[in-house]
């Protein structure tokens, strides 16, 4: 393994060489995020090779004013909220999942399946799941919905945050500060939509997209791959990550996304709205949807706390960066949604990076 | 099949009479044997071959109370027995405090109680002085345990932050994350928690026998509830030195490392509960892996770290299998609660 680390540095190194100026490569996985940082895998990049933390982190991509939704839901005596963990300590107006939970019905579940049956065993109530995560979360959400479709339980609904990766990748592009030359693609991602839907990327922008797995050497053969394409200036779309992604990914799962939502506009932390970016319920499973049976409407709500979530997000800066970093924000007492989960950049840096990558 | 009301533990046998007594007699005592605890007195007299010991206390709330390589009671005395040990001691007398559940079975306290006893005779420690109280049906999760021990402490020996200088090696005795992983397995029904099996052992003798062969152990600590980066955290807070880990060396059963990655958690993080660190002066450090691999409990012992001087900060860095450098953080755990 050793010498192919090897082999992948001196790609990199001679790679950065070739272009005479710094890289910027963005990885769009928070698995990634905190791969390279458990790895050391910073350390050993070239100096000019600078890896920017993108919105890979389903909790930390959810907008504030579905966190404060969802803070509403709780608050009424016959829901029962029933959220992933990650999702409990994110703040919102008026506290957290976490804060309310003293006194409201929340319950945290390991997967929607876990919701569903929270719903057969609670008939009293009618039980809304949080369902945030991109394409590697929906097909579950999908199927329970289809199986409450099935079993008609009325007493159960979702209130989807579902994201879509693409969209994002295209949105960061079209800003026209942006800083990325490439992107790091994410491997769980692509194991679902396939390899080939970040062709457009390539096509369309320039850039290099190259997804890989989740260990050390398939992440640094994933970033010498990217640096070898951009010194010989010939993007393509390309995968390290064999064993698991193919080009068309899993059409079965695709397959029941499609049949149960469909993409709409939706609200990113720091990236705004998307175009066609969050999945909402086709109308005919209108019934499960938290939005239509309980007539949410998402205002997007003004950031007042001095978080700067949004610009980590979009790349612009590094944690480190934020005032609020280490100082008001910390895992403890987090401030921002990205200092939140485990797979937030802020989180990740406050964990392994603090002392040499941030006083560098 | 419902239990007969007789099986189980009812909340008299916590009041002091008739019941306690039996409870006491026949079920507790012949499970610890000793005459020390036999007087029942309200007090028990030790005669201790030095007037200088360690004396620690720990609680016990581990769930399930059954786990694959112990059970509450083996661990409430290990956890005990090792904090003296690791202190620089011999285990010489512990207490016992339980509190029952209204409702738990016999059966259980039964094996519970032989666990307890088989540990502390293996450690050559009595159990010289106890307590039982019961409450109520759901105020307790079974059983909760409690021990206090104290041990003598060895001739010539002083361990202590202070101690520790840069160039230091650091040793651990086996494989990390080994109870917490079979904890949590067994919690959350993974199909391989039967190869995951909790590390609880008594350390005394192992440790007892490091101190007695050669006098170049600085410090030592048991790594349990935040694993082996609390315990490298605290050497590195306490003596304003960093510490570096090479994660190569640090050994981890591939099982263990296999759930952990499933699970999203840190090996460094996980706890032990038959595991020590210690840190040696860097001429002695062969001579103590030796020792330690020598023993039934240090097969797998390896140094796995230097102390070095602090650039700035005191911290403990893992250099990475890629030949990277991270830092170690203190866990701010609330992953796994209730594993001890």
């Amino acid at each position: 393994m050793l010498e192919r680390i090897e082999k992948a540095k001196d790609q990199m190194t001679a790679a950065c060489e070739a272009m005479g100026r710094p890289i910027n490569i963005m990885e769009v996985c928070g698995t990634h995020t905190v791969s390279i940082f458990r790895n050391g895998i910073r350390s050993v990049l070239p100096a000019g090779l600078r890896l920017l933390s993108g919105p890979g982190c389903p909790v930390c991509v959810t907008d504030q004013s579905y966190i404060d939704t969802v803070l509403r839901l709780a608050d009424r005596d016959d829901l029962l909220i029933a959220t992933y963990g990650d999702m409990i300590r994110v703040p919102g107006r008026g506290g957290s999942l976490e804060t309310k939970r003293a006194k409201a019905a929340v319950r945290v579940v390991l997967s929607s399946e876990d919701a569903l049956q929270l719903a057969r065993d609670n008939p009293s109530k009618v039980v809304v799941f949080i369902a945030v995560g991109f394409e590697t979360t929906a097909p579950a959400t999908a199927v329970v919905v289809k199986e409450a479709a099935a079993d008609s339980l009325e007493n159960f609904c979702i209130f989807s945050g579902h994201k879509l990766v693409v969209p994002a990748m295209r949105a960061l592009l079209s800003d026209k500060n942006n800083n990325i030359d490439a992107f790091l693609c994410p491997g769980h991602v692509s194991a679902i939509i396939g390899y080939g839907a970040f062709g457009e990327i390539v096509d369309n922008f320039g850039r290099p997209c190259v997804v890989a797995g989740f260990e050390a050497l398939q992440i640094m053969e994933g970033l010498a791959e990217i640096c070898r394409q951009l010194s010989c200036g010939e993007p393509e779309l390309k995968s390290v990550y064999t064993a698991v992604v193919t080009r068309d990914g899993n059409t079965a799962a695709q397959k029941i996304i499609d049949e149960c939502f469909e993409a709409v506009d939706g609200y990113w932390r720091g990236l705004g709205k998307i175009k066609k970016s969050t999945l909402r319920l086709r109308d005919e499973y209108g019934r499960f949807d938290a939005v239509q049976r309980f007539g949410l409407h998402e205002i997007p709500a003004e950031d007042t706390t001095g978080c700067r979530c949004g610009e980590v997000l979009c790349g612009l800066i590094e944690p480190p960066q934020c005032s609020l970093f280490e100082r008001a924000c910390s895992p403890e007492m987090p401030v921002g949604a990205c200092m939140v989960s485990s797979e937030g950049a802020c989180a990740a840096w406050f964990k392994y990076g603090r002392k040499r990558e941030c006083r560098k | 099949m419902t239990k007969r009301r007789t099986d189980r533990i009812l909340l008299a046998h916590g009041g002091g009479g008739r019941l306690t007594d039996q409870l006491i007699r026949r079920h507790i005592l012949p499970q610890l044997k000793n005459d020390a605890l036999a007087e029942l007195g309200d007090s028990a007299k030790l005669d201790l071959s030095s007037a200088s010991v360690c004396f620690t206390t720990d609680s016990y709330v581990v769930k399930p109370l059954f786990f694959n390589g112990g059970d509450i009671g083996k661990l409430a005395v290990c956890g005990t027995i090792n904090d003296l040990a690791v202190a620089g001691s011999r285990p010489v007398a512990l207490t016992l405090s339980l509190i029952i559940e209204e409702g738990f079975e016999f059966a259980l306290l039964a094996k519970i109680l032989s666990g307890i006893g088989e540990a502390a005779r293996q450690s050559d420690a009595q159990i010289v002085a106890g307590d039982t109280k019961t409450v109520e049906s759901g105020a307790a999760e079974g059983i909760f345990i409690n021990t206090a021990g104290v041990g003598v402490r060895l001739p010539g020996v002083d361990l202590g932050f202070e101690k520790i200088t840069p160039g230091d090696r650091i040793i651990i005795n086996g494989t990390i994350g080994d109870h917490g992983m079979a904890i949590i397995s067994q919690r959350e029904g993974m199909e391989f928690q039967s190869r995951l099996r909790s590390d609880c052992a008594a350390l005394a003798g192992l440790t007892c026998r490091l101190l007695e062969s050669t006098n170049g152990i600085r410090f030592m600590r048991d790594p349990t509830r935040g694993g082996l980066a609390a315990a490298l955290n605290e050497i590195a807070a306490g003596t304003g030195l960093a510490v570096e880990i090479s994660e190569t060396d640090v050994p981890v059963d591939p099982t263990v490392r296999a759930a952990a990655e499933m699970l999203g958690f840190d090996p460094l993080t996980i706890a032990n509960e038959g595991k020590f660190v210690a840190v040696v002066s860097p001429e002695s450090a062969e001579q103590c892996l030796n020792i330690c691999k020598s023993h039934p409990l240090g097969g797998n012992a390896a140094i796995i770290g230097t102390v070095v001087q602090a650039s700035d900060v005191p911290t403990v860095e893992l250099m990475t299998e890629i030949g990277g450098r991270r830092i170690v953080p203190m866990p701010y755990g609330r992953e796994l609660p209730r594993i001890c």
